[in-house]
């Protein structure tokens, strides 16, 4: 199995390796080399996943490790590390990338740099599955950092354009503070338990060699690289940007590889989180997961709404993990993966067929807005229908997968605020609810818009046509992916998936803490999880249901007047429709106070250190005429001598040579003569 | 004519004939001739030593692979003055000076 493993975290590499090399002279410029590569990757996943199945043991886990680095007494391993939750990771990766891959295939059609495209999808796959297959820390820290990379290098694939390659930068940048949190929280972890190993840590926090306050800051700062990387408040801001690249590239981070990394890792390190770590991670998440569903409301870029969705989801798993419920954190990365990858691959669809249609009219206006679309469910029926799955199933409606997994969310927040003292706590549940109402409203504000009325622009519509079949069965496999019977098997109960295999194989790991600690660290009895779990689920459909009716009467029956109502409420409206100016304040705060800092350091660097510099070259500059002086007149002078002294006999010597054989024949005679001479006397 | 020094006095005036042939001569056939008659003044000196001192058949030898060297080596200067000859139209030797420098 670790072979196998070794094969599907290699494979895309090689696909890299060669793509970026030779891709250019491949025929179809290679892409098949990076689609064979996650092809079998994905077959030996499932192969896995098969394995894991007939195995059907919650227990089970397999780990083989090297030697990587040794320098004296410091020692870091390499090694694989799985158990059934990197298996079901594994296989989530390698779906969302392959059929992205396909998907590619059609939208990246003519691209000028089209083999480096696939290359670096390759790499980021490669990424991605090392980051979930390596058993330690450092190493998932480098895939980490590889990913960083990637994202960059796909975001600014358009680098022509100034947005994209700032966008690019920002992702890059935003990403290295949480990273530098990441960091200094590994520092920590190896100072105090000497190893890096996910199995050491988890003995060290056990025997208490990480205890108290610093467990709770290495569990924060470990979190804060999640809060970069899993776009969480307040580094949220690259997300929505990241949107400048290509459209498989945003389905690709947002729904198996950069954002799942954050929540992978958190998932990965619950074992040592505090009490009060886990509260820190919740209340970010919950916050973001409200929050950012609030923006989404009145964005009018297709892919912007969607984006802010991604960060609110990502909130919603983040805050699982926080109050404790990390199966139903994990559950919700799967299922969000396959709606996720699916509602950008199908806005993708959208946008391509916008664009062609703005082609052929000749007019250039931004594609992805959804004011000029409207009506187009009758030209892109598949898009259409796929769509509408993935739109039920983020926005939590029996019989799809995320209703399974929101709810579950749902109930492990509302679990923990009802076995909490402290009534504070129930803001968890609330930001939960409310996120999940204004998700099912904003989804369907965006499919109506998008697919269902009037066509907004009738010139657009006429030239839309439905996306070529390697886009389209992308989008059909994984809507069937959303279905709630992939989730619940073997039972066949569509509302929850408590009997389902999923939730039977992750087993929340043994925390580390509570082992520690001699007690739990969190506490939740069964009794209250139930009847949490029954309450949340009415109450979630409920409120799924109302979201979906508010959006339908304030867009489809036009039931209320939408422009008067956000007359109405202008600043809310305008603070939702910036941002909240986030990216205004931190302008404002970290890029002006940055760029002040650094015009003081070129200042000093001008007046002060060019000074001193200036000054040794004065010094040095005369000593060096004086030198050269010298040199001129005396070394030169002897130099000079010997030279024209040989030039003087070479004149005089090549005269002799005359160049006719006479000459030199007469000259060996005389010498001849001469020697017989001296021989004779 | 039983004596070896008529033969060295012969073979050493048709020696000095030739190096002179081969030192004054401005034309190159003529110079190839001063080179023929220095060969074959040391073949008249191989056979007179053969005859006279040695009694044995070593010095012929050699002549004759003198005179099959002779040949072989006029045919290369033959060639070599026709190829100067189309490069300068001339065989004068003083006129060829491609040696110096």
């Amino acid at each position: 199995m670790i072979t196998l493993a070794l094969y599907i975290w290699l494979l895309p590499l090689l696909a890299f390796v060669i793509q970026i090399f030779l891709g250019k002279r491949l025929p179809r410029k290679g892409d098949f080399i990076s689609i064979t590569a996650i092809g079998i990757s994905y077959l030996l996943s499932i192969l896995l996943f098969v394995q894991m199945l007939t195995n059907y043991n919650p227990e089970f886990y397999i780990t083989a490790a090297v030697p990587w680095l040794q320098v004296g007494s410091f020692n870091i391993n390499m090694g694989i590390y799985l158990d059934n939750f990197a298996i079901v990771m594994l296989l989530v990766v390698t779906t969302v990338s392959f059929w992205v891959h396909i998907y590619s295939i059609g939208y990246m059609h003519g691209d000028p740099r089209y083999n480096r495209f696939f290359a670096y999808l390759s790499l980021f796959s490669f990424s991605m599955l090392g980051l979930v297959v390596l058993d330690n820390l450092f190493g998932i820290f480098i895939m980490w950092e590889l990913v960083g990379i990637c994202s960059y290098l796909l975001i600014g694939y358009y680098f022509e354009k100034d947005s994209a390659a700032n966008a690019g930068k920002k992702a890059f940048i935003v990403n290295r503070v949480g990273d530098f949190g990441f960091l200094i929280g590994l520092l920590i972890v190896f100072t105090t338990i000497g190893s890096f190993s996910l199995l050491d840590v988890q003995q060290g926090v056990a025997q208490g060699k990480l205890t108290g306050g610093l467990l709770t800051a290495a569990g924060a700062l470990l979190f804060c690289g999640a809060i970069g990387k899993s776009a969480q408040f307040p580094l949220h801001v690259w997300l929505p940007d990241a949107m400048e690249g290509p459209t498989p590239v945003s389905a690709l981070i947002h729904a198996a590889t950069m954002v799942a990394a954050g929540v992978y890792l958190m998932a990965r390190i619950t074992f040592m989180l505090s009490f009060d770590a886990m509260l820190v991670v919740a209340y970010t998440g919950g916050f973001t997961a409200l929050f950012a569903a609030t923006i989404a409301i009145t964005q009018f870029d297709i892919k912007r709404v969607l984006a802010y969705s991604t960060i609110s989801q990502l909130g919603y798993m983040i805050m699982a993990i926080g109050v404790g419920s990390y199966t139903a954190g994990f559950f919700h990365l799967t299922t969000h993966a396959m709606f996720k990858s699916g509602l950008f691959l199908g806005s993708g669809s959208v946008i391509h067929a916008m664009h062609n249609a703005m082609e052929k009219v000749g007019v250039h206006e931004d594609p992805n807005d959804i004011r000029l679309m409207g009506g187009l469910k009758n030209k892109m029926p598949v898009t259409y229908y796929t769509f509408l799955i993935f739109t039920l199933a983020i926005s939590g409606i029996p019989f799809f997968s995320g209703f399974l997994s929101k709810d579950a969310i749902l109930g492990g927040t509302l679990a923990f605020a009802m076995s909490q003292s402290n009534p504070v706590h129930y803001l968890l549940p609330f930001f939960g609810f409310t996120a999940a109402i204004i998700t099912a409203f904003y989804m369907f504000r965006l499919v109506i818009k998008t697919f269902l009325g009037e066509p907004q622009r009738p010139d657009f519509y006429k030239h839309v046509h439905e996306s070529q079949k390697v886009m389209t069965i992308p989008l059909m496999v994984l809507s069937t992916l959303s279905i709630f019977i992939f989730y619940t098997l073997p039972s066949l109960n569509p509302i929850s998936a408590e009997h389902g295999w999923f939730e039977h194989l992750i087993e929340k790991p043994e925390s580390a803490v509570s082992i520690q600690l001699g007690h739990p660290v969190l506490e939740i009895s069964e009794h209250v999880a139930h009847s949490a779990h029954v309450n949340g689920m009415l109450v979630s459909i409920i409120f799924a249901l109302t979201g979906i009716v508010l959006a339908f009467a304030f867009y489809f029956w036009k039931k209320v007047d939408v422009e008067a109502l956000t007359g109405k409420i202008k600043p809310l409206y305008d603070l939702s429709f910036h941002k909240y100016y986030f990216d205004e304040i931190y302008n404002a705060t970290f890029v002006r106070g940055l760029l002040l800092w650094n015009n003081f350091l070129a200042w000093f660097d001008l007046k002060i250190i060019d000074g001193i510099v200036n000054g040794s070259a004065f010094i040095t500059r005369n000593f060096s005429a004086f030198s050269g002086l010298f040199d001129l007149g005396f070394i030169d002078g002897i130099v000079n001598g010997v030279a024209d002294i040989t030039q003087g006999i070479g004149q005089r010597a090549r005269k002799i040579q005359t160049g006719q054989v006479q000459h030199y024949i007469l000259g060996a005679l005389a010498g001849l003569v001469l020697i017989m001479v001296f021989v004779l006397m | 004519m039983n004596s070896l020094l008529p033969y060295l006095i012969t073979a050493g005036i048709v020696f000095t004939l030739g190096i002179f042939t081969i030192i004054y001569k401005k034309n190159a056939v003529g110079v190839l001739m001063g080179v023929e008659l220095v060969l074959n003044s040391v073949n008249l000196n191989f056979i007179a030593f053969a005859r006279f001192v040695d009694y044995q058949l070593n010095g012929q030898l050699i002549s004759i692979f003198i005179i099959i060297l002779a040949a072989a080596e006029a045919a290369i200067a033959l060639a070599i003055i026709l190829n100067i000859y189309r490069l300068k139209t001339t065989v004068d030797v003083t006129q060829v000076s491609e040696m110096k420098n």
